[in-house]
């Protein structure tokens, strides 16, 4: 067992559940659902492939499964966010007054209804 | 030394989840939730790969998985739910 | 692809996640995972799979391997651009939803062009329709279409491309 192999884990774990933190602050942090599915997505993805990386390493044993579990996250994680976000834009959730341009509520006019369901903060 | 950077980890995944759970009391609208649910639920999976590496338990692994996997579907089905369709 | 092979390879990636979430090949644990993925091969004949569409594997193997590292380094990226931005105290964001195209014809390819950008600097996939993909953008630089897809869509369909055909 090697004992680098355990340091290198560790601070895999560390610098994974680092990533969880800034997505964690950005959900808090940013103004409109759409900005706050951008943190929430990228960050905890790329935080739990280190985590699950770092387990890893502590646990060779069980890396198949580790894989196993980060190949899903993988595929699902985006998917969910993008459902999520043409969920919002279709229930008629404008984005924040500081976003420029709005190219898909220009071509589906009626998409958008009025502000109802959560005013952008 | 491994043991207090698992603690370290644990410490950070923590105030993750306490962010989001922030982020879901504050809202303000359904979709704001459910992103928040969605990035408890993945910060829930990391505890749970942090859980089975202190207790050293590889069946802890399968409950992350299915974990993973409920909460995928439950945004999914909500989010349909959010789109409103005929 | 024709159906019997979708079914075929459906049946193969179902077979072989089953061995491998199970960890063993004991003889009962294999007869049931057949019958599983069997039943579920044949119930879901128009479930999308990763290996439909793909092209012959000898000239997908060196694209497969490109479009993951320039994946994996876009991602490291993406969560570097996004750690400044949410701890900078101004939190200096420019967001919008533009327009891109993609060439990609198969849907699979599509999806994975999808989960991609979604992963990578401050983009995030909202809807697709036909060739058209609208992407909210965290930091918009152009929404003049061609500029957009040039920057957001180009470096993984470059790869995609070979790989979908």
């Amino acid at each position: 067992m090697g004992t680098l192999l355990d340091l290198l884990g560790g601070l895999l774990l560390v610098a994974g559940t680092t990533f969880l933190l800034l997505g964690g602050l950005g959900l808090v942090r940013m103004p409109d659902v759409y900005n706050r599915i951008q943190a929430g997505t990228k960050a905890t993805t790329l935080g739990t492939l280190l985590t699950l990386a770092g387990a890893a390493c502590l646990q060779p044993g069980w890396t198949i499964k580790l894989g196993l579990i980060g190949l899903f996250l993988l595929f699902t994680n985006p998917l969910s966010s993008q459902v999520l976000a043409r969920a919002a834009h279709r229930g008629g959730l404008h984005p924040a007054g500081v976003t420029k341009v709005d190219r898909l509520a220009e071509d589906n006019p009626r998409e958008l209804g009025p502000k109802e369901l959560g005013e952008p903060s | 030394m491994v043991d207090a950077l698992i603690l370290v980890a644990a410490v950070l995944a923590g105030l993750a989840f306490l962010l989001a759970l922030l982020r879901f009391l504050l809202g303000p609208g359904p979709a704001d939730r459910v992103v928040a649910f969605d990035g408890l639920t993945i910060v829930s999976v990391t505890g749970i790969v942090l859980a089975a590496l202190f207790a050293d338990r590889v069946i802890y692994l399968d409950v992350a998985l299915v974990y993973a996997l409920l909460s995928f579907l439950g945004v999914i089905v909500v989010a349909r739910y959010l789109e409103r369709r005929p | 692809m024709s159906k019997a092979r979708h079914t075929i390879a459906l049946f193969a990636t179902l077979f072989v996640f089953w061995v491998l979430l199970n960890g063993t090949l004991a003889p009962d644990t294999l007869v049931i995972g057949v019958l599983v993925a069997l039943a579920i091969a044949l119930l879901f004949p128009n479930s999308l799979s990763a290996l439909d569409d793909l092209a012959p594997l000898p000239r997908v193997a060196g694209a497969v391997v490109r479009f993951l590292a320039y994946f994996i380094i876009q991602l490291v990226k993406a969560n570097v651009a996004l750690a400044y931005v949410v701890l900078a105290p101004s939190l200096p964001i420019n967001p919008g939803i533009v327009k891109v195209r993609t060439k990609l014809k198969s849907p699979v390819g599509r999806l994975l062009l999808a989960n991609a950008i979604t992963l990578t600097p401050g983009t995030l996939s909202v809807q697709l329709e036909d060739e058209f993909l609208y992407v909210h953008w965290v930091t918009v630089d152009s929404d003049d279409i061609e500029a957009a897809t040039a920057s957001i869509v180009a470096g993984f369909e470059k790869e995609l491309e070979v790989i979908y055909g």
